[in-house]
């Protein structure tokens, strides 16, 4: 099976939009896993039928057993982020700041505090119309969203029977979520647009992709708002020998069929034209053609 | 006051509306804005000018090999893995360190040592007589991003105001940049993606208890679903920005609307002032 | 000698696994007496940095020998430090299928350089 990401650096350039199309006249057995776990939109255009939903447990954050504790406070002395906080009367754990590192429990001298599994988010199978689906949610403020990542790709290989393709959606950024995204993947395609801060994006996006032995493709969206500055991303590609995939024009077919909830290539578009080449270009060059 | 930029969806103009925001408040006043996107910080490019870096470190395990009796407690204690005793050596693997200090509290020899290492930097600048920005610097494949947060906030604390531009998402780096805030103003663009990641960040003020307004960007002029879930939570719609290609034009450089196209200082006046009349 | 195997399940029957650090079970196998027993894997859950914890346990447990699947770049650095030698057991058989395919001398040692 073939593993593509599909990410972008910047947020907003469209990597939802170019996956689900992907997804939709891609024709080969495919399963689908949406990565950007802080913001899973890519079950927006698939309209998925939910076949399982599991607790999502990051990591394990100090308990205080109140009748236990002796009010000493040594515990948030040494806590480094600052997670233990008296309120009410009683030191409590602020699971927003804990790290889960156990100094707490460790240094406490009433043996009052243990570390216990903290539920952060739910994992989700669903089945669409193009093919199984793993995606999730992260609650607000949550940190471990790279762990929540991993386990959306094992739910996705699960469910991979049959398919010879793994298209993931992958968050913004270069940090955690994104590492965990890429880490075991094939190739990438990353969807960038001309503007300076999606090219800035784009050269340490690159940087990290370089650490992981993936084959790097590009996409520019919206190519024609800024024809100077594609013209520069294009250079960049060349200089750094990433294969340039397509270029989709401004179209406000885009928008129109995001609204509608589905992948714009359902519509007939300049946009899909472009979608259409960039699917053979892509899929030929990873020999799923 | 303190007033932060987020939304839950990335790409939806938070910086440029940030970036705007301040140019003209610089006009009549000292601001201080921060960039707390450390992963992928772009306001600098809007304001070039030159910086002053200062590293931000985090500090790590080092041992001391002729105390070290090689007992492992150190490893069995670290959770994520930065530590681990095989036979009779110890490696770190300092990257995955979350610098909590537990090695060095359980090694019985006092055999550890926490030394500080480079994961990022904040860089200072004055673009503009009355702008001061600080850009938070996450260096490529680090994971630390709130200790880079933290250091590029800290830099600004005790400025009577200050703006953040947070990163997209609701994870933990955007709650670290809330925290602390007067008001949070949510960037969000009139699609169901755009509503979807605003619901998930006007939550997070919410649970934060920080008072919100919303500003839509990219408009086509289709914004009822937008309007109508504001409307339901008491959010209120401090501004509409229109798609156009001009402005797109003109943000794609680099450039700033406020300051290039005619109409909208007034406009970005207005949406700060309606910001400020918030504050403490 | 003491070798490691990584398992769905415990047992010489269950079936092999081709991820180490996170593997489900871990079975020792004590070449001198024959013996063998196996154990769930504490960190298979864990957040993170799970290489370096894995090979800390497997070398508290005197082996030398590793056969998985995969070996993760931390994991990797840990297992060479200790002097560990790991190989690959890339089918989808059991436990007891992999420890023979490694004494008939077939499997790739995996490079942890």
């Amino acid at each position: 099976m073939i593993r593509l990401a599909v990410i972008s650096g910047k947020g907003g350039t469209g990597k939802t939009m170019v996956a689900a199309a992907l997804a939709d006249i891609g024709g080969v057995p495919q399963v689908l896993a949406d990565c950007d776990v802080d913001a899973a939109n890519l079950a927006l255009l698939l309209d998925p039928r939910r076949l399982t939903t599991e607790e999502f447990r990051g990591l394990e954050v100090g308990r205080i057993d109140h009748d236990l504790c002796s009010d000493c406070g040594i515990c948030a002395d040494r806590c480094r982020f600052g997670a233990i906080v008296h309120r009410d009367d009683a030191w409590v754990v602020d699971t927003l700041h804990c790290e889960g590192c156990g100094v707490c429990a460790y240094v406490c001298p009433m043996g009052a505090i243990e570390m216990v599994p903290h539920v952060c988010g739910e994992i989700y199978t669903s089945e669409t119309d193009l093919g199984n689906l793993a995606h999730a949610r992260l609650f607000p403020g949550s940190g471990n969203s790279g762990l929540l990542v991993v386990e959306v790709k094992k739910r996705a290989v699960a469910l991979s029977e049959g398919a010879d393709l793994m298209l993931a959606d992958g968050p913004p950024g270069i940090g955690c979520p994104l590492i965990a995204t890429v880490s075991g993947m094939n190739a990438v395609l990353i969807v960038t647009e001309p503007g300076i801060a999606a090219l800035h994006d784009l050269e340490r996006l690159v940087t990290v992709c370089r650490r992981f032995e993936v084959q790097i493709f590009v996409v520019i969206n919206r190519f024609d708002l800024a024809d100077d500055i594609c013209r520069d991303i294009e250079e960049f590609c060349a200089k750094e020998d990433l294969t340039l995939a397509g270029k989709i024009p401004f179209d406000p077919v885009v928008v129109e069929a995001v609204r509608a909830g589905e992948p714009v290539t359902r519509r007939e578009s300049r946009a899909t034209d472009a979608l259409h080449g960039i699917r053979d270009r892509l899929y030929s060059d990873l020999g799923l053609i | 006051m303190k007033i932060a930029i987020a939304s839950g969806k990335g790409g939806t103009g938070k910086s440029t509306v940030a970036a705007n925001l301040a140019w003209v408040l610089a006009r009549s006043r000292d601001i201080v804005l921060v960039d707390c996107d450390v992963e992928e910080p772009n306001l600098h490019l809007y304001f070039p000018a030159e910086e002053t870096d200062v590293p931000v470190t985090a500090l790590v395990p080092e041992i001391d090999f002729e105390r070290c009796n090689f007992c492992g407690e150190c490893g069995k204690f670290c959770r994520f893995g930065a530590l681990a005793v095989v036979k009779d050596t110890v490696l770190t693997f300092p990257y995955l360190c979350h610098s909590c200090g537990g090695c060095a509290l359980v090694c019985p020899r006092g055999a550890i040592k926490e030394v500080p290492r480079t994961i990022g930097k904040v860089s200072c600048s004055r673009p503009l007589p009355r702008l001061v920005l600080i850009t938070g610097v996450l260096n490529e494949g680090e994971v630390l991003a709130p200790s880079v947060i933290k250091a590029a906030k800290m830099f600004a604390e005790g400025h009577p105001l200050i703006m953040y531009d947070a990163s997209p998402g609701i994870a933990c780096p955007v709650i670290d940049t809330l925290e602390g805030s007067d008001y949070c103003l949510l960037v969000t663009e009139s699609t169901p993606f755009g509503l979807h990641d605003l619901r998930l960040a006007a939550g997070v003020a919410e649970e934060l208890g920080i008072p919100a307004g919303v500003v839509i960007n990219r408009s086509d002029g289709k914004d009822e679903e937008t309007v109508a879930f504001c409307r339901e939570h008491d959010l209120p719609i401090l501004a509409t920005i229109p798609f156009s290609r001009e402005i797109a034009s003109i943000q794609n450089r680099g450039g700033l609307i406020a300051r290039d196209l005619p109409g909208w200082e007034e406009r970005f006046a207005a949406l700060s002032d309606a910001i400020l009349e918030v504050g403490p | 000698m003491i070798i490691c195997i990584t398992a769905r399940a415990g047992g010489m029957d269950a079936q092999a696994e081709q991820r180490f650090a996170r593997a489900p079970y871990f079975t020792f196998v004590n070449t001198e007496t024959g013996a063998s027993e196996s154990i769930e894997n504490p960190l298979i859950d864990a957040s993170g940095g799970v290489g370096p914890r894995a090979v800390q346990m497997l070398s508290d447990r005197g082996v030398t020998v590793v056969i998985t699947g995969h070996v993760g770049g931390n994991a990797a650095r840990a297992l060479a430090a200790g002097g560990f030698k790991a190989f690959a057991y890339p089918g989808s058989g059991s436990v007891a299928d992999a420890l023979a395919a490694y004494n008939a001398g077939n499997l790739q040692p995996i490079s942890l350089a």
